[in-house]
């Protein structure tokens, strides 16, 4: 196929993708047109979700928000959605420029499976579904078992995803991450935590320190002990470092031109600590 | 390609609206950049090829109102969008706009090679938010290199342009 294909509904879209399963899957483009410029990337053909209407937006149901995946970085940080989802908004923020957060989309950071993807960990940290359509009908998969390695997934050659599913926040949620600048980077390491006062349980999901975003069951599980669900506070003002601890305890970093592992485990073990002490401050006059 | 339901595919000839006007693109490579295309085949320089991996937003133009880096916009796939180059920015040709006479007034232009993609920019912001602070003009310009400016006139002449348009100058 030596063209572009450019569906308009979601059926053009599963029925394209199905014919032409080699053809390249073009959503915002921030990361694959960076590839075809540089002449990396043999381009068989093309099907691009710009004109895909339903794929972007997204929508409350009930305590989810589904989001399409062809909705963008600025859509998400926008004021209505930011409340429901504050973590998101927070990640992609920190998200390129301006330019990149017009174009860049949850769908494509899901789809490239970058392990410094920033919607990712907010994904694990919340505990996300991923929805996937083929021509056999539709499914839904974890985020963590649809991201198998850096830049895999477990797509079908005939599927392609359509959306995410993320619970609307009941609690204090954080994102934060390092770079070598302020704006315009990427993630040397990055902490996602959801605080989910109602169920009493907190969510982390860790980037750029593994092959995939990480959970961190063991911080997780400490937390839940060390915040007074009464007020929101944590109990003693140490168990932030302590969390920071068990999170940079659950990476398995590697050394590469960005960063050494040694670093980004320190960075977690920061970020982290940060970011439950913002969520969940130290209630004044607690013991020091 | 058959079945009812595939759509028609686009490439190697489509037709781009760009300023305004529609422009037909013919035996072009199918992985052409909208930068590419606006530069080499429509005869509109303005938008410059620097990093060509969204880096520098020398490339910035706008894409149904949204501000983009046109080397990330594969050009047979914008089919159907209003592109606004910074060439479309001025009435007519050789008229500056409000932002680009700032810039000259306050030595915002030295090499001049980020400029046209900093113009764009600065409309986007103004056109959102008529009277930005000084954090929303720094993080609306982040996506925009300059090696020479240092970007303390650029700020000056976002600031000057804010000035005259709301003392009822012309917008």
């Amino acid at each position: 196929m030596d063209e572009v294909l450019l569906p308009t509904t979601v059926d053009e879209l599963v029925e394209g993708r199905a014919a032409h399963p080699d053809a390249l899957l073009l959503a915002g483009g921030t990361d694959l047109m960076v590839a075809v410029n540089a002449g990396t990337l043999p381009v068989p053909g093309v099907i691009a979700l710009r004109a895909v209407d339903g794929l972007r937006g997204w929508r409350r149901e009930g305590d989810e928000v589904v989001v399409g995946a062809a909705t963008t970085y600025a859509d998400l940080l926008a004021p209505d959605v930011a409340d429901l989802l504050p973590g998101m908004a927070q990640a992609s923020r920190t998200v390129g420029s301006p330019q990149i957060r017009s174009t860049g989309t949850l769908g494509g950071n899901l789809g490239t499976a970058s392990p410094a993807g920033d919607a990712l960990p907010v994904l694990v940290a919340l505990g996300a579904t991923v929805e996937l359509r083929s021509p056999g009908g539709t499914r839904s998969l974890p985020v963590g078992e649809l991201l198998t390695g850096p830049k895999r997934t477990a797509l079908a050659p005939d599927e392609v995803i359509t959306s995410a599913r993320l619970p609307v926040a009941r609690g204090p949620q954080q994102y934060r991450k390092v770079g070598v600048r302020n704006a315009m980077v990427i993630s040397v390491a990055s902490v996602a935590l959801a605080v989910d006062v109602e169920a009493r349980t907190v969510g982390v999901g860790l980037g750029s320190v593994g092959p995939v975003p990480l959970p961190a069951p063991d911080a997780c599980a400490f937390a839940v002990d060390a915040v007074d669900w009464a007020t929101g506070a944590l109990h003693d003002p140490g168990a932030a470092d302590r969390f920071g601890e068990l999170a940079a305890a659950a990476c398995s970093p590697i050394d590469d031109h960005r960063s050494t592992a040694a670093y980004r485990r320190h960075a977690v073990r920061v970020l982290a600590a940060r970011a439950l002490a913002t969520a969940c401050p130290p209630a004044t006059g607690a013991a020091a | 390609m058959s079945g009812a339901t595939v759509p028609t595919p686009v490439a190697p000839s489509y037709v781009l609206t760009v300023n305004g006007t529609e422009h037909g693109v013919d035996a072009s490579w199918l992985g052409e950049s909208l930068l590419h295309v606006l530069r080499e085949r429509l005869g509109l320089p303005g938008s410059k090829a620097g990093c060509e991996q969204g880096e520098c937003g020398s490339c910035s133009v706008l894409v149904d109102g949204d501000l983009v880096c046109a080397c990330l916009v594969l050009a047979a796939a914008a089919v159907g969008t209003e592109i606004t180059t910074v060439e479309g920015l001025a009435d007519e040709r050789g008229t500056f706009t409000d932002v680009q006479q700032a810039f000259v007034d306050a030595g915002a232009v030295q090499c001049g090679f980020c400029t046209p993609g900093l113009v764009v920019a600065v409309h986007d912001l103004l056109d959102r938010v008529p009277e930005p602070t000084d954090l929303e003009v720094r993080e609306a310009l982040s996506g925009n290199l300059c090696r020479c400016t240092g970007y303390g006139r650029v700020v000056a002449a976002v600031e000057a342009a804010v000035a005259v348009r709301t003392s009822g100058g012309a917008p």
